[in-house]
């Protein structure tokens, strides 16, 4: 139902009461998940513009410049709530519904990025949301042929009973060949192509925008779509031939408030009105009512705006690929938006009242009043017994039993695959290419959510870094609860800020994102971990010089590059201990930048054999990861003052590389806390400490990291 | 000389084949779209994909499109035919080549490096090779569990039809090294002709350095020069 003041604004302006049709389309187009009614205002403070942005914010998908003509589009999206109450279908439209955005921008998806977060793994509930939201991302993105590059897994006690589900897509297209969701001219027909209209998925942009009840469940399965991947593969191709043959003017994927949705908005976008006929939408179930015609979310479908002349073309490509489409109403000169049913209208709304008439609003904010306890833990006794308990902590272990479920090796361009720092892809010759890095740290978040946010940007750009890359752009997933709280409000507007401040230190644009509020739930009484969870892509100007992820020869130099800090709040190490309040958080390193960008000109400049990132865990995990082929003797006491600092902080912008010419790179890197740490040498890794020396054997890591994988295989 | 790479509904390593035969091994090469005529073609790729989403059975509805009787023609007459993973479950379902392909031992899709002994290597697509050589190609597949009855695998062995087997480093076709459960760990079989090659494994994705192999090369690379010479 329309919140009260909404219908009194609609009726007022409209000067009568709203019929049931348009109550549905205010109800979707201005709910918080289409309209951003309580975010907008912090959004805007983010830098979206840059040298290489074409199409920031706004549209499908955002369109960055590369090289040569090409053009990457990328989008990202959350399917949280849909993914709770049926986590197959969920996560699987939640890929379909970001690849159509990329395909309407007329781009070719050729790469997926998924982030997830749920509750404890010991929790059979957790696991069955775990098990079969990857089904579900696994079976979509396996069948359409986009492979899924990179991704995140992440357990949290407060993800129970609301798991996030976040996709990133990105596709590449030539400059010229783009095509947005603005309308061009009055008098151009409206096209639907793709899957029949049901009665799935009606009214999710609303469900988005509640929290999640008990009765969720049960009661809201209505609200799930069902995803079709063949299907979708077949609009893609028709789609992107008809873009290809320049018959499509505008382009606009059915999502979020279906086909008034995406109607509305495109017509909107180019100040035209339009004038729907609901009785031409090939129906599913031909009892389906006109409210939920213009409502219903069912997949696959694709709107397009073609020119009277070339209607009859773009209907010969969808009979080519056995499709069904439809001439569905036309663009009009008049800025209303007119719904025809049986001879009757049953809609005329002022487009861009019912498009951008949602009221705003900023809500009220209230800073948390935590204390943090700064009493620390006692060195542990067997410091080899804890780095083998941290490493197979779900939120640490390897991941390959998931993304050994996703194919990420279709289109042939996967040089990096996923299980390092960051995915790259091949695009130009065998030169240059992508890196694609994504997630965020709920913990550090929860704990501070500026430092968090701001951390979150630097860590992925640290990902990029470790393989070359210079970050172009950013896209971003704002997971948060219900921002009605204060306490919740806070939490979004400081990791906002945190996260844009970071960014534009870092000169990447943010080029396009969601926000996900209502991220609540009932049955816990929980609202989620702040997840301001992010997507970010590189460019590497010489895939020649990507060092490998591990260490790959002997008696090269091992240096930490960045400063380690008695930075154990919200790390990985203390919530094993059960310390959750305790220690300092990260803070930010005030030349971040600097770091960066010299980590990047070290690579290319052909220096680095090996490079891994530092984060969740710590060095100590970092080294661990990076002797499966060769092996190492390290030397940690020269960093902090205790062992369990210098193993276990999370410290940001923090690397471990190697080189054969340590001269070269300390030369490099003057001005950066460097520490020699040691050699590669043998297999396994050796660490002196300050009370101890201590051996892991490759065979002890190998069994700690594939703690995941046992336990659901079992 | 020409190679057709068919093109169904949810195929989605058309373009992959199609990158890799023009512009790795350098030869002419179109995508074939399963409604238009197979014509004029030297040999075919049936690439990997989800051809009808895999609905039904994975392979069974491209199977028994019509275009499938233009490739039994083409195999008849002797021009090289390759059916790769979901190209693979179409020539099985199709009846060009015996057996099945079930559901992976353990049930999720898997996507992976695999070690692939070659144990016919007198076909038109593995002469290149050395008997017994192991060669790196990874495999993405749900449905790659070989199967067929005993008599079928005593046949395939005794006339060594046999392409390849999942195998260790060392060459031993394991229990650990057999991904998906597959019949005495096969990956590849050919018809009694020795012309038709069906296998799960994706050469397409073994072609160049920068992917890390260029071991799937040469079986493009063998079936270009059995063209050549026919």
């Amino acid at each position: 139902m329309l919140p009260e003041d909404d219908y009194k604004k609609i009726a007022k302006r409209l000067g009568r009461e709203p019929t049931e049709v348009e109550q549905g389309c205010f109800l979707n187009l201005w709910s918080e998940h289409c309209s951003y009614r309580s975010s907008s205002a912090i959004l805007k403070t983010f830098t979206t513009t840059g040298e290489r942005v074409i199409i920031g914010p706004g549209d499908d998908a955002a369109i960055v410049r590369l090289e040569d003509g090409w053009v990457m589009a990328i989008g990202m999206e959350s399917h949280n709530h849909p993914s709770y109450v049926d986590p197959y279908n969920g996560a699987a439209t939640g890929v379909g519904g970001i690849v159509r955005d990329i395909i309407s921008m007329g781009a070719r998806p050729i790469a997926l990025m998924d982030p997830l977060y749920f509750g404890p793994l010991d929790n059979e509930k957790n696991r069955y949301l775990f098990e079969h939201v990857i089904m579900g991302i696994a079976g979509y993105g396996n069948c359409i042929g986009v492979p899924v590059v990179r991704g995140e897994a992440y357990f949290h006690e407060s993800f129970s009973g609301n798991p996030l589900v976040n996709v990133v897509c990105v596709g590449l297209a030539r400059e010229d060949k783009i095509v947005t969701a603005i309308a061009q001219k009055a008098g151009n027909k409206l096209v639907l192509m793709g899957s029949s209209t049901g009665r799935d998925g009606m009214g999710g942009a609303s469900f988005a925008s509640r929290d999640l009840s008990e009765e969720s469940e049960s009661e809201e399965r209505h609200s799930v779509q069902i995803g079709d991947p063949f299907t979708e593969k077949l609009v893609m191709e028709a789609t992107l031939e008809a873009i290809d043959m320049g018959l499509v003017l505008a382009c606009r994927d059915l999502g979020a408030a279906g086909l008034v949705g995406a109607s509305s908005e495109m017509a909107a976008n180019g100040e035209l009105g339009a004038h729907i006929i609901a009785d031409n939408i090939h129906l599913r179930d031909e009892s389906l009512t006109p409210f939920e015609i213009m409502i219903s979310e069912s997949q696959e479908r694709m709107v397009l705006e073609v020119e009277p002349g070339n209607v009859g073309k773009v209907l010969a490509i969808a009979d080519k690929y056995d499709l069904k489409a439809n001439l569905i109403g036309e663009l009009t000169q008049e800025t209303q938006y007119v719904v025809e049913y049986k001879g009757e209208i049953v809609a005329d709304m002022p487009i861009l009242f019912l498009c951008g008439g949602a009221p705003t609003s900023e809500m009220d904010f209230i800073p948390p009043a935590v204390e943090r306890n700064a009493e620390k833990p006692p060195v542990p006794g067997d410091i080899k017994d804890t780095i083998l308990k941290l490493l197979a902590r779900p939120n640490i272990a390897s991941k390959e039993w998931v993304y050994r479920q996703y194919d990420h090796e279709v289109q042939v361009r996967t040089m990096i695959k996923p299980g390092m720092d960051a995915s790259v892809l091949r695009i130009i010759d065998d030169t240059q290419g992508l890196a694609l890095s994504c997630g965020c740290n709920p913990a550090h978040v929860e704990a501070d959510p500026y430092n968090g946010g701001a951390g979150t940007v630097i860590e992925n750009a640290m990902n990029l870094a470790a393989v070359g890359a210079r970050p172009i752009a950013l896209v971003d997933c704002l997971n948060f609860g219900n921002p009605e709280r204060g306490e919740i409000f806070y939490q979004f507007k400081q990791a906002s800020l945190g996260l844009g401040d970071a960014a534009r230190k870092l000169k990447t644009p943010i080029v396009g994102g969601n926000v996900s509020f209502y991220n609540e739930s009932d049955e816990f009484g929980s609202a989620i971990a702040p997840t301001p969870s992010i997507g970010l892509v590189g460019w590497v100007r010489d895939l020649g010089t990507i060092p490998a992820g591990t260490f790959r020869h002997t008696d090269e130099t091992v240096i930490l590059v960045g400063d380690t800090k008695d930075e154990l709040g919200a790390s990985e190490y203390y919530s094993m201990l059960g310390l959750d309040n305790n220690g300092v958080t990260p803070g930010l390193p005030g030349n971040i930048d600097t770091v960066i960008d010299t980590l990047i000109r070290a690579v290319e400049a052909g220096l680095i054999t090996s490079a891994h990132d530092i984060s969740n865990g710590g060095l100590a995990v970092t080294l661990c990861e990076m002797v499966e082929q060769i092996g190492a003797e390290i030397d940690i006491t020269r960093i902090c003052t205790r062992d369990d600092d210098a193993l276990f902080s999370e410290s940001y912008g923090r690397m471990v590389i190697t080189t054969s010419e340590p001269d070269k790179v300390l030369d490099m890197m003057s001005g950066i806390d460097c520490t020699v740490l040691g050699k590669t040498s043998g297999n396994g890794l050796s660490i002196k400490t300050r009370n101890s020396n201590l051996n892991l054997s490759k065979d002890e890591i190998e069994d700690a990291r594939s703690s995941l994988s046992r336990l659901m295989m079992d | 000389m020409k190679i057709a790479v068919l093109q169904f509904g949810g195929s989605n390593c058309d373009y992959d084949v199609l990158y890799v035969l023009t512009e790795v091994v350098g030869v002419d090469a179109e995508i074939v779209w399963y409604k238009d005529e197979l014509k004029g073609y030297d040999g075919v790729v049936v690439p990997g994909g989800f051809s009808y989403g895999d609905y039904l059975r994975a392979g069974a509805i491209a199977a028994r499109a019509p275009i499938m009787n233009s490739v039994r023609k083409m195999a008849d007459k002797g021009l090289p035919v390759v059916g790769i993973c979901n190209g693979f479950q179409i020539l099985v379902e199709s009846g060009l080549l015996p057996g099945a392909l079930m559901t992976n031992r353990y049930p999720k899709f898997r996507c992976d490096r695999v070690n692939l002994r070659v144990d016919n290597n007198t076909s038109p697509f593995t002469n290149s090779f050395k008997k017994g050589q192991v060669i790196r190609i990874p495999i993405a597949h749900m449905e790659g569990n070989y199967f067929a009855q005993e008599h079928t695998l005593s046949e395939l062995n005794s006339q060594d039809r046999v392409a390849f087997r999942y195998v260790d480093e060392q060459g031993n076709a394991t229990s650990e090294a057999n991904p998906n459960g597959s019949s005495e760990n096969i990956a590849g079989i050919l018809n009694e002709q020795g012309n038709i090659l069906g296998m799960m494994p994706h050469p397409e994705r073994a072609s160049e350095n920068i992917l890390g192999s260029k071991d799937g090369k040469k079986i493009f690379d063998s079936m270009v020069e059995y063209i050549s010479s026919f």
